[in-house]
């Protein structure tokens, strides 16, 4: 069931490829991958092709990351640089914490 | 507040910046044009004060009268709420956004959903907006209002940056721009928006001063433009927001020269004989109980005796009461009401304040078209404003009403205290024709004085007359002169009585010598009489001795002659006998 329906649905919306944009969709893969293995899709949506679902999902900055699963809605702006931020905006709790 | 230098010169007037008008009423005026086009506009005040309308009107309103298609980004209120707010101004958002006019957006912010980790920029925001003004090709944004970027998001530096961004950004896109923003203390808004938008700088004030509300608008800055730097009072009412200039920019009315009589004979004759000029403005003025509201009935009646339409604004007295009250002095209205000529409306000065009693008054006229309006009185306008805001609101009314060529006829009720008096002055100095009507206390009695304070454009009688109330109607007696001076009341009735005895007594006296003289005519007539008798009788008694002595004398002569005849006679007898034979 977990395979079918990923426990962490990301959207991440950026416009173009800024230095912002890479630097968000590397630190957010990154995080992903260490914590939430094989449970997250990351969609990412250019509004310099896709302009008209910006409205959608009440976005005004660049680049924000999105979760649309599990609700409620989170959304994180900035270029997800402080780790620990991103995760608690996501509700994830790190590997590292689990281990301890 | 004066025109366009520029106006007439066409040469620099494709130089000077192009404008774009709101079709708000009033507005486009005192900012000779509306807003400048393709570059932004601010919008402060405090809350409540009609910043949102303003800016929906904007939209609105391009997008149906100029066919300026707008884009509306709302960062506070959501889509659904707008459509549902403006629809009780008549405007149908929903249709309009159908028709591809009219695009809302609403941003939605709400920090506790929203983290912020490291570097980011607004360009969502950019994108969102620009994909929405292509969409429909819109020439006019509105947003209303971005300050709430900063409740939401808390890297200040970002913030500002990106706005400044998005201005240029807006600019280039060549459209012209409202931002709203929320006053703040010591600044023009909160989050010193002014300081981005440094073209055109508009400030709503919503003041309360004795319970009643008004509401101001002022032009802050407005570069590349001359405009009016007052405030303006401005309202909002089921059609929108009208602004409305304190005065007409000009004062180029045609004026008439056409008399209007003001039902009152003796009043007409007081001024210059003929009445009011046509479109000019009447002030009544004179202490409680003096018969203003009868002078304002009177005219009223005698304008809608003339087939001319006539609006009341009793600001006192119900159209009933004054209706009743009229009767009392024989002045029936109501056939002129149900004719449709004479319309009423009464409400409390305190209902509203001045600036909707002024757009009232204003749409009445517009709707009646009357020729002629009265204000009874226009003292109870002072509980709703200051003496200058009454008298700014008279001003504006008068011009309002001298352009559409509409007489006026004011009352005040004038006390003896200071305010009042200022009052007085300060609406006098505005008036065509001031009179005033006044107590004249004396001899233990009250009367009504009446006299023209002053009549600009015609002769007028300098003279207190004495104006009475009876049943049949007011008349204005007469200048009545007594020994110390003019007689007003019952000592004018004294004193009438007076010399009514006077020629009674008079006459009397006069009928009395004729007699006596014809008495003594009379006496002559029978001396004349008596000495004719005498030279009658002596006549006779001489003719009597004329005939006497003729009869006499024919006697004598007779008898002298019979005498000779004898004598004769006897001697033929006796001497010559012969003879007596032939």
């Amino acid at each position: 069931m977990e395979k079918n329906t990923p426990a962490l649905e990301l959207r991440l919306y950026i416009a173009g490829k800024t230095t912002k944009s890479v630097n968000a969709l590397n630190n957010l893969r990154t995080y992903c991958e260490k914590h939430m293995k094989d449970q997250y899709i990351i969609e990412v949506i250019d509004l310099l092709v896709q302009p008209q679902l910006a409205e959608g999902d009440q976005i005004f900055a660049v680049p924000t990351l999105v979760r649309k699963v599990p609700e409620p809605i989170r959304k994180i702006i900035g270029d997800l640089s402080n780790e620990e931020k991103v995760l608690v905006g996501l509700n994830i709790r790190p590997v590292k914490a689990l281990n301890e | 507040m004066s025109t366009h230098p520029f106006e007439s010169n066409t040469y620099v007037q494709s130089k000077v910046l192009q404008k774009v008008p709101t079709g708000i009423v009033g507005f486009d005026q005192i900012t000779d044009g509306g807003l400048p086009a393709g570059r932004p506009t601010l919008i402060c005040g405090a809350a409540g004060c009609g910043k949102t309308l303003f800016s929906m009107e904007f939209i609105v309103r391009g997008a149906l009268e100029f066919n300026e298609p707008g884009v509306f980004m709302a960062f506070e209120e959501k889509a659904e709420e707008l459509v549902m707010n403006v629809a009780s101004l008549g405007f149908d958002l929903d249709k309009l956004q159908n028709n591809k006019l009219v695009k809302i957006d609403h941003v939605h912010i709400e920090r506790n959903e929203i983290e912020e980790t490291g570097e980011y920029d607004l360009d969502g925001l950019f994108i969102r907006l620009g994909y929405a003004i292509d969409s429909i090709g819109a020439k006019r944004v509105v947003l209303d209002t971005i300050e709430n970027l900063f409740s939401g998001l808390s890297n200040q530096a970002i913030l500002r940056s990106e706005i400044r961004r998005l201005f240029q950004w807006l600019k280039e896109k060549e459209v012209t721009v409202i931002i709203t923003g929320e006053k703040g203390d010591g600044s023009l808004t909160r989050q010193g928006l002014e300081e981005y938008v440094s073209d055109c700088v508009i400030l709503l004030d919503h003041r309360v001063s004795n319970q009643i509300s008004t509401r101001l608008l002022r032009i802050i800055k407005y570069r590349g433009s001359l405009h009016g730097t007052n405030e303006y009072p401005y309202l909002i009412d089921e059609e929108g927001i009208s602004v409305l200039p304190v005065t007409s920019l000009k004062l180029l009315n045609n004026v008439s020269s056409e008399r209007a009589s003001s039902g009152i004979k003796a009043l007409d004759r007081m001024l210059g004989d003929r009445g009011f000029y046509k479109g000019s403005s009447i002030l009544i003025s004179g202490t409680a109980g003096t018969g203003k509201t009868s002078i304002a009935s009177i005219f009223a009646n005698e304008t809608c005796s003339r087939g001319e339409k006539c609006i009341y604004f009793a600001f006192e007295e119900s159209p009933q009461q004054i209706l009743r009250n009229m009767r009392s002095i024989g002045l029936d209205m109501q056939g002129h009401i149900e004719k449709g000529l004479l319309h009423f409306h009464s409400s409390r000065p305190t209902i509203y304040g001045l600036e909707m009693h002024l757009v009232a008054i204003h749409k009445m006229i517009k709707k009646h078209r009357p020729s002629v309006v009265i204000l009874d009185p226009i003292t109870n306008l002072i509980t709703v404003g200051s003496v200058s805001e009454v008298k700014s609101m008279l001003i504006r009314l008068i011009d309002f009403l001298q352009v559409e060529q509409i007489t006026v006829m004011f009352t005040a009720l004038s006390l003896n205290s200071v305010v009042n008096e200022q009052m007085d002055e300060g609406v006098s100095s505005l008036v065509d024709t001031w009179i005033l009507v006044r107590d004249i206390e004396f001899n233990g009695e009250r009367n009504r004085g009446i006299y023209v304070m002053k009549s600009r454009g015609m002769k007028h009688s300098n003279q207190v007359r004495e104006f009475v109330i009876r049943d049949e109607g007011v008349e204005i007696l007469d200048v009545y002169l007594g020994k110390n001076g003019v007689l007003t009341g019952s000592a004018r009735e004294a004193q009438q009585l007076e010399h009514a005895t006077d020629e009674v007594l008079r006459n009397h006296q006069i009928s009395r010598k004729d007699r006596e003289i014809l008495r003594k005519k009379m006496v002559l007539d029978a001396k004349v009489a008596s000495l004719k008798e005498e030279f009658d009788s002596l006549e006779e008694e001489l003719n009597k001795s004329h005939i006497e002595e003729q009869l006499k004398k024919e006697v004598l002569e007779k008898n002298r002659g019979e005498l000779t005849r004898i004598r004769d006679r006897d001697s033929y007898n006796n001497s010559d006998p012969a003879k007596n034979v032939n």
